[in-house]
């Protein structure tokens, strides 16, 4: 792999690189700015993500990964720029719209964000309270919640509350709860981060298998780069708000640009 | 030199906390606002509106009732020695009926209430906001204001007043408690003669005025609780600053209450 063929930024902007992938793109996020007061995270972010791909955003902690990805589903809005998601471009959606449409995309939060107050089986059954029509549900939730939990290896956990499980089983409940609406597409906000080693090698099984299983697809954001090299089809370093970076793996890791390198540095 | 400092000192201990103060009425209100938005919009929560109001009116009653126990056990204990006094010690349940009735068991009930649903409420919503579990709630298609403010609000404004009836009646109680053991004045003697003292415009402005003191004990804890910030740190401060905020408003309420009451009366 030479650096001739990973995509930079920086020098060229604005960039828009040559989309060679025939697939349908399912998200397009094109120029976003983000600001909170003189702190400019996101200057001008351009992506696009196509069906059943897994692309991975890396970038340093505080790089506005997590705020593009909440501006996904529109739990942020950009400054400025244009989102679209599965055809919708999401500044323009009615609140019914954007929740019909959320249906359809799956987020893994950071820290898991299952409800305290509830069960698993609550958790996993919340969702689908507003979207019993897309799912058929009539009255029997359990086979659902059940498909869900042996998804992630935990159906014995279906009556216990958050706060009895460890870290690594929250992480696979809240995966389970995001696939318990059938969703096209899923994103992970640092799927990984506060794992220990094994758990996370485990948790980025579960999403191979996921996808496999599924064809979702996948935008992963992270700065784990073990997480990155096993998961990832295309990279995209997020740095100083923009795309710096973009490419496979193997090209990225191979870079001598300083700024990119420091990712890969063990 | 002096002047700049005196200038900076003025603008951090006066101006800021005047406009921040200013800040947080305005964003209160528009809090309040969308709230009667949400309310009367489809879907409703009525499963977690029941809920809640099990875990509020439920959960309160120990503590309104003992609370209102001992009041009333005081009260009289400590006015029968001045109505002794002046030979006036047959006015006592009409004295204590009224003042629990109109004024006391309301603020009372409500003041318990600012502490421990206010800052529940405050805390458990900033819990909610810091570990994204609003959000998840957001991006799952259900509306979190709805389900966790709308409902909330519903549920202390409803249940409040019958915490105060509650906490009235055991009042009222404590109170004849002492009567019958100091004074032999029976239980049925005492009761008969606090209703009778009673007018239906004592326990009717009493009565409304309790739905506003729950609805701005449940506003104010939502709306801490909803915009918490600053992680973990900003949970205490939401619980705590709900507190003070509620208990506050409970006042400013009971103010306005008694003063819109005493032009009905003069009528």
């Amino acid at each position: 792999m030479t650096n001739e063929q990973i995509t930079y930024k920086n020098e060229n902007y604005p960039y828009q690189s040559e989309d060679t992938d025939k697939r349908k793109t399912v998200i397009l996020i094109r120029d976003v700015y983000k600001s909170f007061g003189d702190n400019h995270v996101l200057n001008g972010f351009h992506m696009k993500l196509h069906e059943g791909e897994n692309l991975v955003v890396m970038g340093k902690s505080g790089s506005g990964k997590s705020v593009m990805i909440k501006c996904l589903v529109g739990l942020m809005s950009p400054d400025r720029g244009y989102i679209e998601v599965m055809g919708k471009e999401i500044a323009n959606l009615d609140r019914q719209t954007l929740d019909e449409l959320r249906s359809d995309i799956g987020f893994l939060f950071q820290g898991s964000a299952l409800y305290d107050s509830m069960t698993v089986r609550q958790n996993l059954e919340f969702p689908m309270r507003r979207h019993k029509e897309k799912l058929g549900v009539v009255q029997d939730t359990t086979p659902l919640v059940l498909e869900a939990l042996e998804n992630v290896g935990l159906a014995h956990t279906m009556d216990l509350m958050p706060a009895e499980l460890s870290g690594g089983m929250k992480r696979r409940i809240a995966l389970a709860r995001t696939l318990i609406l059938k969703p096209k597409i899923i994103l992970y906000d640092e799927p990984t981060s506060g794992l220990d080693p094994i758990t996370s090698k485990e948790i980025i099984e579960l999403m191979r298998s996921i996808q496999k299983k599924y064809g979702t697809s996948s935008l992963i954001i992270t700065h784990d780069v073990d997480c990155a090299r096993v998961i990832s089809e295309r990279m995209i370093l997020l740095v100083d708000g923009i795309n710096y970076a973009e490419g496979s793996y193997a090209e990225l890791s191979a870079s001598k640009d300083p700024k990119v390198e420091a990712f890969f540095k063990k | 030199m002096l002047d700049l400092s005196v200038t900076k000192f003025v603008k951090s201990k006066l101006v800021e906390p005047i406009k921040h103060f200013f800040v947080q009425i305005g964003e209160l209100s528009f809090f309040a606002g969308r709230f009667f938005k949400e309310v009367f919009t489809p879907p409703f929560e009525f499963k977690e509106l029941l809920r809640q109001c099990y875990q509020m009116g439920n959960r309160s009653l120990v503590l309104v009732g003992v609370t209102g126990f001992i009041i009333g056990l005081v009260m009289t204990l400590q006015s029968r020695p001045t109505l002794i006094q002046f030979g006036a010690v047959s006015w006592m349940p009409n004295m204590t009926g009224i003042s629990i009735v109109r004024e006391i068991g309301p603020v009372i009930t409500a003041l318990i209430c600012a502490g421990r649903i206010a800052s529940g409420i405050g805390a458990e919503l900033g819990s909610m906001r810091v570990t994204e579990q609003i959000d998840a709630m957001e991006v799952s298609g259900t509306n979190p204001f709805k389900y966790l403010v709308v409902t909330r609000i519903l549920a202390t404004t409803l249940m409040l007043p019958l915490l105060v009836v509650f906490g009235d009646l055991i009042a009222l109680y404590g109170s004849a408690l002492v009567e019958n053991l100091k004074g032999d004045v029976s239980f049925q003697l005492y009761f008969n003669t606090v209703f009778d003292a009673l007018s239906f415009g004592d326990v009717v402005p009493a009565t409304i005025k309790s739905f506003f003191f729950g609805f701005v004990i449940g506003l104010v804890g939502c709306y801490k609780g909803y915009y918490s910030k600053k992680g973990t740190a900003g949970v205490g401060l939401a619980a705590n600053t709900a507190v003070v905020m509620a208990s506050l408003l409970v006042f400013v309420v009971d103010f306005i209450a008694v003063f819109v009451s005493d032009i009905f009366y003069e009528l």
